[in-house]
């Protein structure tokens, strides 16, 4: 039997550990049918961890859906075949590819495939009839999401209204809803990018390799280093080069940029985190560069 | 420096901000933000843009926290915004609650999770009805900790005696309301006197710094640790072959330490066991205490499902249907008697009948107006409801968690009340 805890205190990590597995176990209990949206990056990982704790030792009693931009790093998807298979849980694939082949969303090349994700998201949800979607946003990410709520209502269309949010009290969460909407679960609102790294130290839990440094072949693009890919073709101009980088997001690798870095160990990681100077999305997101209020514009239709 | 700031054995304090429309709340926030270093430079870059944009002659730190389109068009705040900082020994949760009257139901909102209340006032103004507002509220919400901070200070030359003033005409008012512990201090949140920094502009002031206060505030013993309460949330059964038998409860425990070996009550049924032994994830653990998420085995096999609750057998709460309360109203639609809603407490759902409104509540004057029969939006008052099922509720004086509920529109799903049980 361990000895966990003599004065009745709790560190500010477990206290957030508790908050969010609260959360987990209130949406399995009052809603019918919830998923856990799953992209593979830090954020989802730790959700996934958090899950597992939740039901422990009954597997997490809903599935996981990944939005597959056709995009991805291959080394995140190696870590979410990992996870899967470790955990036993149902994973739910909405393809950007097949979305587009059924004729579900244009193919419209000119629009990134990071706005694509929302219509083949929302489609993935209506079919599969997903009451509640869990999604690894932080509100220290940004800040329109640092106005929203653990449970965010959506409508009939997905839409988030931030001007007409329920209010929030205590930890009496609302899952009201009406026929076809769905409501968008946050449970790790409250932690930090810091946060998040302490937690991965902490538990030992497995992430993508690309978030710790390693050689990769590089070019600079709108002031950030993006991966060498066919899927991201040069532009003239753009010259290649090997670096020492590591990732702080994963999204689309046409879109997410990595920073020089020698940090291969967590610990080294958190050094650096503890010091950033920017934040990861303003550093790496090229699709959070668009306007001042790019994320609450892509939010408000449906993105998480 | 590096690798210090990590959150393995810092704690945490959760503070709701509270002060009218002008009077320096963001740019306090901004500040503190700012010399915590936990302002990002591409987010100080693009507010600097943005203010140079609009032909300001200063940074608006207000711009930092302001984060929809719509608050930035109007230059105002309009909804609760949760914002996160951290110095070595602790890690803040600020609830960013908006000063302005029509939206007391998000200074409710934001205080209902707070150990700690911050209320601003300018020094010029000195005490308002806003300011006196807020404190009502926050003690109604029995936020433990109070800080008045006294704001721009620069612009009354740093003079003690209205400083003075204030503090005297808060402390004599502070004297009808609930607040155990109140701290004010003089700040220029402009210019960062008292904010991280002692002023040398105010030797006179011989307080704590507001940043210092809110490092060493002590909140750890604001939790009930005496009266056991475990709303059980979740019914843990694997049906695997390795754990067949297993059959837990999941939680998170409201109040009170609970040990294996407790004799225990599940209510509303009554029926008693003992605890056979707790988890935390893979873990068996000798105790749990607020506010940890566990799962709790019993030796006998009784029924026990989600809504129910745990409690020692000589302590307990008594289950009631019959619901004394102070409610915050928070729609439009005024609440009124003979009224139907949800209700849901702890992890409870049921029906609530408006039995009565016995008054509402000013909370300028604390007068208590008896003539009315409904309240408004954003008005609070005192309530009697009639439920559907038992709730298993303490005093919200006792216990916040056990002692609150939420009221919901079944219409239109909507949260539209929150309610704190009279004891």
């Amino acid at each position: 039997m361990t000895q966990t805890h003599s004065d009745y205190r709790l560190s500010q990590l477990d206290q957030l550990e508790a908050e969010s597995i609260h959360i987990f176990r209130e949406v399995a209990a009052e809603f019918e049918k919830p998923v856990l949206m799953f992209s593979g990056g830090k954020d989802s990982i730790v959700m996934l961890r958090l899950a597992e704790k939740a039901f422990y030792p009954a597997k997490i009693p809903f599935s996981i859906l990944q939005v597959d931009t056709g995009l991805d790093f291959p080394e995140v998807m190696e870590t979410r075949d990992r996870w899967v298979a470790r955990l036993g849980v149902n994973l739910v694939v909405a393809s950007i590819d097949d979305a587009i082949k059924n004729g579900i969303i244009p193919d419209a090349a000119k629009i990134s495939r990071n706005r694509l994700q929302i219509p083949t998201l929302l489609n993935a949800i209506e079919e599969n009839g997903f009451t509640a979607a869990f999604g690894g946003g932080r509100r220290d990410e940004e800040k329109a999401r640092a106005k929203e709520r653990v449970y965010s209502h959506r409508d009939e269309f997905g839409q988030w209204d931030p001007k007409n949010q329920r209010p929030e009290l205590w930890s009496l969460y609302n899952g009201r809803l009406h026929e076809g909407e769905h409501m968008r679960i946050f449970p790790i609102s409250n932690w930090t990018e810091l946060d998040v790294w302490d937690y991965i130290g902490r538990e030992g839990i497995e992430i993508p390799s690309i978030y710790y440094s390693h050689q990769r072949r590089v070019f600079v693009r709108d002031g950030m280093l993006m991966s060498e890919t066919p899927l991201n073709p040069l532009r003239e101009g753009e010259v290649v080069e090997e670096r020492t980088v590591r990732f702080r997001t994963c999204g689309d690798i046409t879109l997410t940029g990595c920073v020089e870095s020698t940090a291969s160990t967590i610990a080294e990681i958190i050094d650096e985190v503890a010091v950033a100077r920017k934040t990861e999305r303003g550093a790496t997101r090229g699709d959070d560069r668009f306007s001042e209020a790019a994320m609450e514009d892509r939010k408000k239709e449906g993105y998480f | 420096m590096a690798g210090t700031n990590t959150g393995t054995g810092m704690d945490l304090l959760r503070f709701a901000t509270a002060g009218s429309v002008d009077d320096g709340k963001s740019t306090l926030i901004g500040r503190l933000l700012l010399d915590s270093k936990s302002i990002f430079e591409d987010q100080l870059e693009a507010v600097e843009a943005t203010s140079e944009a609009k032909g300001y002659d200063y940074t608006d730190l207000a711009l930092l926290t302001d984060g929809l389109r719509s608050e930035r068009e109007q230059g105002i705040t309009i909804d609760v915004a949760y914002r996160y900082f951290a110095t070595p020994n602790r890690k803040f949760i600020i609830a960013d609650t908006p000063g302005h009257v029509q939206y007391t139901r998000n200074m409710v909102t934001g205080a209902s999770t707070a150990d700690l209340g911050l209320v601003l006032v300018d020094a010029r103004q000195g005490l308002t009805e806003q300011s006196r507002r807020h404190a009502v509220i926050l003690s109604l919400l029995r936020v433990p900790h109070l800080v008045l901070a006294v704001n721009k200070m620069d612009l009354v030359d740093f003079d003690q005696s209205i400083y003075e003033n204030i503090y005297r005409e808060f402390t004599q008012f502070a004297t009808k309301l609930n607040v155990p512990d109140l701290e004010v201090i003089p700040i220029s949140a402009l210019q960062g006197d008292n904010v991280v920094t002692r002023s040398e502009n105010m030797p006179w002031y011989s307080g704590p710094t507001l940043m210092h206060h809110l490092e060493h505030v002590h909140v750890a013993s604001d939790r009930d640790l005496i009266d056991a309460r475990f709303p059980v949330q979740y019914v843990i059964r694997p049906k695997s072959d390795e754990f067949h038998d297993y059959r837990g409860y999941a939680g998170q425990v409201a109040g009170g330490v609970l040990k294996p070996g407790d004799e225990v009550v599940v209510l509303p049924s009554g029926m008693t066991s003992k605890i056979a032994r707790i988890d935390l994830f893979d873990q068996e653990i000798t105790e749990a205490f607020p506010p940890m998420s566990v799962t709790v085995h019993l030796e006998d096999d009784v029924d026990v499902s989600r809504g129910d609750m745990i409690a020692r057998v000589k302590n307990a709460p008594a289950p009631s249907q019959d619901i004394d309360a102070m409610v915050c109203w928070m729609t439009t639609a005024p609440l009124q008697p003979r009224q139907k809603l949800a209700i849901k407490h702890t992890t409870r759902t049921g029906r609530a009948l408006v039995k009565d409104i016995q008054y509402r509540l000013d909370v300028n004057t604390l007068h208590r107006d008896q003539a009315t029969n409904e309240l408004g939006v954003n008005e609070i008052g005192r309530v009697t409801l009639r439920t559907t099922v038992p709730l298993l509720c303490d005093p919200y004086s006792k216990n916040r968690t056990t002692g609150s509920f939420i009221l919901i529109d079944e219409a239109t799903g909507v949260t539209v009340g929150a309610g704190m049980i009279n004891g």
